[in-house]
């Protein structure tokens, strides 16, 4: 039995690479090119310009806080009145039921206790409408009271557009990613903390890592985020969750 | 009126905790599938190296080069966008020590490469770091040392570990290509098997093109090779071992033996075996040479492969009428149809990964390369062409490779043969340079594995 004739030198498989490791150096404080730092500055200056064109100053609210703990002989409806002050300085809609706890508890009638059951079922509905999938918050109606939809919606936008979904994830695992996010009234990230931070280093979990640094990536990127010109204490800490399901499951 | 006071404070220190607001979360459910950009710096080299190295290999600057390999891999794969070189305002000596991570963030690079090569002691030494330019942190740093004419594959291998580090699956860069060389007219086509690495380069020919070949296999575990050639007109399966050249002729049939490939372990051969108008699946183990018989239908059973756990698989039959793809268990029971789309279906392979099967389909004249979940749902084309086949997948399950027959000029004459790629989402196809017309390509596991 014949064979087919090979060519007389078989092929020559190039030696074993050997592979090590680099130690990971400290930063070093390498000065500015001349050219670069020329630059960075001019873009600097044009993002400030363009940040203070854009987004109004924060305004200057008086504080107004009560002398002291009220008195059980004082009037109650004095105090509702200062705290209403301090909790929120804008007119707030009285068709939008996003307010505080205290606010909630401060218009105690039993009478309108329906209603506001009613409007907040409204809001979670609409919610989820937009939404369309089942997450997190679906349950957390008290989120609702944190932004506007269309707040939310805005920063959403923002960093759909900022995060590179890394593709090669396995998107039957858990795509899951909670970063939490300490903010700037002008929506600068002062400090981020991933919260199942245990995953990165469990054995089969690599990919959490590759996704976390997107995400992270996402947030370094996008910022400042597009976050309200007022009410920064409802918003100066916030949770990201990331979730890569949706778009590598399809 | 004092207990309707006293409930009234109560009722007040109850509301005072409540100013604290909960925490605001935000669910990201969607990104961009964009390119990420990426900065490959030119490895960086000092003056003894550069021209050691030029001597050595007549290459003026390695280091240069090797990045341009990286860069190209990485633009390939359809997941990177490497940022042009002449907007880098740092130059890649000082890039390697530190970055400037703003002069990077500026070109809107999302990640960076810098690097160093070293020629001391006859060896080639390159050393890469990945940082990710957002962070300002390093993800990576590793060093390779080879002989100097091996640099191609450092390249390569950077590529891989760059490729792993930002998209969470392994790369398909060290890898290579076996496929048949075609040549001459159509009535008297010389084809002989040629191997080359994933990106054309380096090709080598296996056999002089005295017998026809075709459909070379790679084994997933070794160098070791599994096609078939005619001997007296009838085809028959071949073992060939490329480091060492030795062949042999898989088992003496007394039929037709054709569509031969590893089993996931490299210990197996399936293939098909035709006699008397009948064709069945069989596997042979290498070891021991015995042959089982897998399917036994009276019709045409062919193109086997394995799912990646060696516990089922795929093949096309025409037991229904018309060909189409089935999946049984590695023993051969449990037979299913898992095709039901409109036209003929054929050539199906198992993804590396397990989750998909790739196949040829014929429909309305048409060719079609697709992929289909393993029980047959979710059914989609990737690419569609007057003729071509052969779908072979990288080693990540993320690429696949096939070839397509073309007429040579507008007027639909002369005729081509090429191997192209394409990948998952579909929308990144290319062509696959070659020396010569192509056809049947199957793509290597990494060489380092």
């Amino acid at each position: 039995m014949s064979l087919p004739y090979i060519t007389k030198k078989p092929i020559q498989l190039p030696p074993i690479i050997s592979v090590e490791l680099i130690q990971i150096m400290d930063k070093t404080n390498i000065p500015f090119a001349p050219k670069a730092k020329k630059i960075i500055e001019e873009v600097k200056k044009k993002e400030e310009q363009k940040l203070v064109s854009e987004q109004a100053p924060p305004k200057k609210v008086k504080k107004e806080k009560p002398d002291a703990i009220p008195l059980p002989d004082q009037k109650p409806e004095k105090i509702a009145k200062i705290e209403e002050k301090k909790q929120n300085p804008e007119k707030v809609d009285n068709e939008v039921k996003q307010v505080s706890e205290f606010e909630k508890d401060e218009m105690f009638d039993p009478d309108s206790i329906a209603a506001l059951i009613d409007k907040s079922k409204e809001e979670i509905a609409k919610t989820n409408k937009k939404s369309k999938l089942v997450t997190q918050s679906d349950d957390k109606s008290m989120n609702l009271s944190g932004l506007t939809l269309s707040e939310e919606d805005a920063l959403k936008a923002q960093i759909f557009g900022c995060w590179s979904i890394p593709l090669g994830l396995p998107y039957n695992e858990n795509l899951l990613v909670r970063i939490k996010l300490k903010l700037k009234p002008d929506g600068t990230v002062t400090k981020t903390e991933i919260l199942d931070h245990a995953r990165m280093n469990m054995p089969g979990q690599g990919f959490f890592k590759v996704l976390a640094e997107s995400a992270l990536r996402a947030i370094q990127l996008c910022q400042p985020l597009r976050v309200p010109t007022t009410g920064y204490e409802r918003w100066k800490d916030m949770q990201l969750n990331f979730d890569a399901r949706e778009m590598l499951g399809g | 009126m004092n207990k309707f006071i006293f409930k009234l404070f109560i009722f007040f220190i109850i509301l005072l905790p409540n100013k604290s607001y909960s925490l605001i979360e935000i669910d990201i459910t969607r990104g961009n599938l964009n390119p990420l950009p990426i900065a490959v710096s030119p490895l960086s080299s000092d003056d003894s190296s550069i021209s050691a190295l030029n001597k050595k290999l007549n290459i003026k600057n390695l280091g240069s080069e090797i990045s341009k390999i990286v860069e190209n891999n990485l633009k390939t794969s359809g997941l990177f966008n490497p940022l042009n070189k002449d907007a880098f305002l740092q130059k890649p000596d000082i890039a390697h020590l530190k970055p400037r991570f703003e002069d990077w963030a500026l070109i809107k690079a999302q990640a960076l490469i810098t690097g160093r090569v070293i020629f001391e002691d006859e060896k080639l030494r390159v050393e890469f770091r990945l940082w990710d330019v957002l962070a300002g942190k390093e993800m990576m740093a590793l060093a390779f040392t080879t002989v100097p004419k091996n640099w191609r594959r450092v390249g390569h291998i950077i590529t891989d570990k760059v490729y792993e580090r930002l998209t969470g699956e392994k790369g398909y860069f060290d890898t290579r290509i076996i496929y048949v060389s075609e040549k001459g007219p159509k009535t008297q086509r010389v084809k002989r098997l040629a191997i080359m690495d994933q990106d054309g380069h380096n090709t080598k020919y296996l056999t002089l093109g005295n017998e026809l070949v075709l459909t070379p296999r790679f084994n997933p575990t070794n160098q070791m090779v599994t096609y078939l050639s005619y001997f007296r007109n009838l085809p028959r399966v071949y073992l060939l071992d490329i480091e060492t050249g030795i062949q042999e002729v898989v088992g003496d049939f007394a039929g037709m033996t054709f569509a031969p490939r590893f089993s996931p372990d490299g210990k197996k051969i399936i293939m098909s075996f035709a006699k008397d108008g009948n064709s069945d699946i069989y596997t042979m183990d290498l070891e021991n040479r015995v042959v089982e018989k897998i399917t036994n239908h009276p019709s045409i059973d062919t193109s086997p492969s394995y799912s990646p756990d060696g516990k089922y698989i795929t093949f096309n039959s025409d037991r229904s009428g018309y060909q189409q793809i089935y999946v049984m268990k590695s023993n051969g029971t449990n037979v299913k149809r898992v095709s039901f789309g409109k036209g003929l279906y054929g050539t199906p392979v198992w993804s590396p990964r397990g989750d998909l099967i790739a196949f040829t389909k014929l429909h309305k004249g048409k060719f079609y390369i697709g992929v289909m979940r393993t029980d047959g749902k979710g059914e989609r084309l990737l690419t569609e062409n007057y003729y071509q086949e052969a779908p072979s997948w990288s080693p990540n399950g993320r690429v696949l490779i096939f070839y397509r027959e073309t007429k040579s000029n507008k007027k639909g004459e002369g005729f081509s043969a090429k191997l192209w790629s394409i990948d998952l989402t579909g929308y990144n196809e290319r062509e696959v340079g070659t020396e010569t017309d192509a056809s049947d390509p199957s793509w290597s596991s990494l060489l380092s594995n």
